[in-house]
């Protein structure tokens, strides 16, 4: 691939993608295709953790060489809900003490991609690798993150780098505003739903575009969050102000609570210079155009994430469970949206609603700011803050034959811990509303 | 791994098959051994499958095989029972890489996908990069050669201590060297 020469020698046309691997491989420019030895500034696993320690000790290895760069949280199935998960979770724990991990996040703490980025520790042009399919998610602040599998972590543990092949990138320009009630969950299913399951596979998916900036910073993060489920490696949001701003207040006080403005502001100005954005001339695979303004409100059916119908279509359909929460959509603006459908309302006979915030602090936040009085009023079930029963394992599985309207990111067969269920996928205050109603419905008709 | 010819029989399968139906997300954190694994290999997608298959046979589907969660008993499920390969018009990428971390042999062919049914017999020809059914050839893209070394060790571990022990080797010889200066 040829490449263009600037007027001062120097070379552009690189990718986000291409910028952040050479960044993290150590070299001056990787191009799409290359295979390139990265060293991650983050390692993330969860309750997998003593998993990987069994694989790591197999080498066998005694010792992690990067302590310092990872990043535990107890979040999959907690609290413990079989003796089994107990004794991984007691696992877990001695192989923190063991190992010296300072970054290790207890039950009730929250998902692991939501409590990073409250955290602030992964910051822009950074590299972050997960053993988990959606450690995507952390595209939102600009960074680089890829799921990788048990095996790769240990390595990784090990060597304190792992493989990487440069992906290549689409580009996603988004223009004009959302409609009101329409979320950015509504606008990657409908990404989704078009161009499938598939559509980025092996891609970095870079969202470019005015679109971006208007959008709160809890919706940007289901955006890269919800690219996991269009086959993405990664994807990315240009970081801007408001990114900066929210990483520097918070790692600040993570690193001393009696930080000065002044040193808040050159810990600002030190990550905006850490940031990556795409060259102007950066080559893409594919470039498409979407126009927030004509999203509607859509629905992901039964059994696939790129099933998706308008929610027109699909009104009607009964609902015994309602399931808020989740790393997708289960912060803040999350619950205020399900709040303000539910205000004053009760789930319908025949119908539970299960809520569960995605970290301890938006537990805290939902609480001082009233929702959860409303959640309970409205006759709602609170969670402690984890994946709760997004992958079947507890806290809200199901019966054969039932419909559950979930906020998450994933419909698969069986994922809900029973085969013979079905999972349809929407924005929370779709879900809030149909447990309202007992069935899909449109929210905007409790909103008047 | 190292087998250059590979005879089984096809389990046909389509598009989009996801890691929950490969091992359901009940299970990650509580089966360890590979029998327990083996034994709910695509539970929810074919419930016979687990039960029936032969070790040897080839599983061959649609586009984006594994799509889902980054679990890797998804990609162990199918090694425990048996399963010499999976051909599939493509894979989702952490699925591929568990695969040449774990030592399952995956290739992409559509084209061969296209042409076969459950129960027929194909012949993989590695040295060749070459699918033969019904006495049609059909060729396939040999792996970048990381992934062939990774997969030429026996998968990521192997891999690893080869390239760990070199690194110890190094040391040893530095403090040899060492030593000798100091005597």
């Amino acid at each position: 691939m040829a490449l263009d020469f600037k007027s001062d020698g120097s070379i552009s046309g690189f990718t986000f993608a291409e910028k952040a691997l050479a960044r993290a491989a150590g070299l001056a420019a990787v191009q799409a295709g290359q295979v390139v030895d990265a060293r991650p500034d983050i390692a993330l696993s969860h309750d997998n953790t003593a998993a990987i320690a069994r694989i790591f000790r197999s080498i066998p290895m005694e010792r992690v060489a990067i302590p310092e760069k990872m990043c535990i949280n107890l979040d999959h199935a907690v609290p413990a809900p079989t003796p089994k998960h107990a004794q991984n979770h007691a696992d877990v724990r001695a192989f923190v003490a063991e190992q010296g991990i300072r970054h290790f996040f207890e039950v009730g703490r929250g998902i692991c991609h939501q409590v990073l980025s409250e955290e602030a520790l992964v910051l822009p042009g950074e590299l972050i690798l997960g053993a988990d399919s959606h450690t995507t998610h952390f595209g939102w602040l600009g960074a680089f993150g890829t799921g990788v599998g048990r095996t790769e972590m240990a390595a990784i543990w090990a060597t304190g780098e792992l493989w990487l092949r440069v992906p290549e990138s689409i580009q996603v320009r988004l223009s004009g505003t959302l409609a009101p009630g329409v979320t950015t969950k509504d606008l990657c299913l409908h990404l989704i739903g078009a161009l499938g399951a598939d559509g980025g596979l092996y891609q970095s998916v870079e969202f470019s575009g005015e679109g971006i900036e208007s959008l709160s910073l809890a919706s940007r993060a289901v955006i890269p969050n919800m690219m996991a489920e269009f086959g993405a490696k990664n994807a990315y949001l240009p970081p801007d102000e408001a990114v900066f701003d929210y990483l520097a207040q918070r790692r600040a006080r993570r690193l001393n609570p009696m930080t000065s403005p002044a040193e808040i502001e050159a810990l600002r100005q030190e990550i905006a210079a850490g940031a990556i954005y795409p060259d102007e001339n950066a080559r893409y695979a594919a470039v498409y155009e979407l126009d927030a303004a004509s999203i509607e409100l859509k629905i992901a059916c039964p059994h696939t994430v790129d099933n998706v119908q308008s929610l027109n279509a699909v009104a009607g359909t009964r609902v015994q469970q309602a399931f808020i929460g989740t790393c997708t959509n289960g912060r803040l603006e999350d619950l205020a949206a399900a709040a303000a459908v539910l205000q004053g309302h009760k789930t319908a006979p025949g119908t539970r609603l299960l809520i569960i915030p995605a970290s301890s602090q938006v537990y805290a936040q939902a609480l001082q700011a009233g929702y959860i009085q409303t959640f309970l009023e409205a006759g709602a079930a609170i969670g402690t803050p984890g994946c709760g029963p997004c992958m079947g394992n507890h806290m809200g599985v199901l019966a054969p034959g039932e419909v559950c309207l979930s906020t998450a990111n994933r419909n698969f067969k069986g994922r809900m811990g029973q085969p013979e269920a079905e999972i349809y996928l929407a924005s929370p205050a779709v879900v809030a509303a149909s447990a309202i109603a007992g069935m899909i419905v449109d929210p905007r008709e409790f909103l008047q | 791994m190292k087998k250059d010819l590979i005879r089984g029989r096809v389990w046909r399968y389509g598009d989009g098959v996801n890691t929950d139906v490969i091992f359901p997300g009940k299970y990650t954190y509580t089966l360890k051994e590979p029998q327990e694994i083996a034994a709910h290999a695509l539970e929810d997608l074919d419930p016979v499958f687990a039960q029936n298959a032969v070790a040897g046979d080839v599983i061959m589907a649609g586009r984006n095989w594994g799509n889902g969660s980054s679990r890797e008993q998804a990609v162990t499920t199918l090694k425990y029972r048996g399963i010499a390969a999976v051909v599939a018009k493509s894979f989702a990428r952490i699925y591929f890489r568990n695969g040449i971390n774990q030592g399952l042999l995956l290739i992409t062919c559509p084209e061969a996908v296209n042409a076969v049914e459950s129960g027929e017999r194909v012949e993989i020809d590695l040295e060749h990069s070459l699918i033969r059914l019904h006495g049609v050839e059909y060729a396939f893209p040999p792996l970048s050669p990381s992934a062939l070394a990774i997969l030429e060790s026996g998968g990521l571990i192997p891999y690893l201590r080869k390239k760990l022990s070199i690194t110890v080797d190094e040391l040893s010889a530095q403090v040899e060297r060492d030593s000798g200066e100091a005597g």
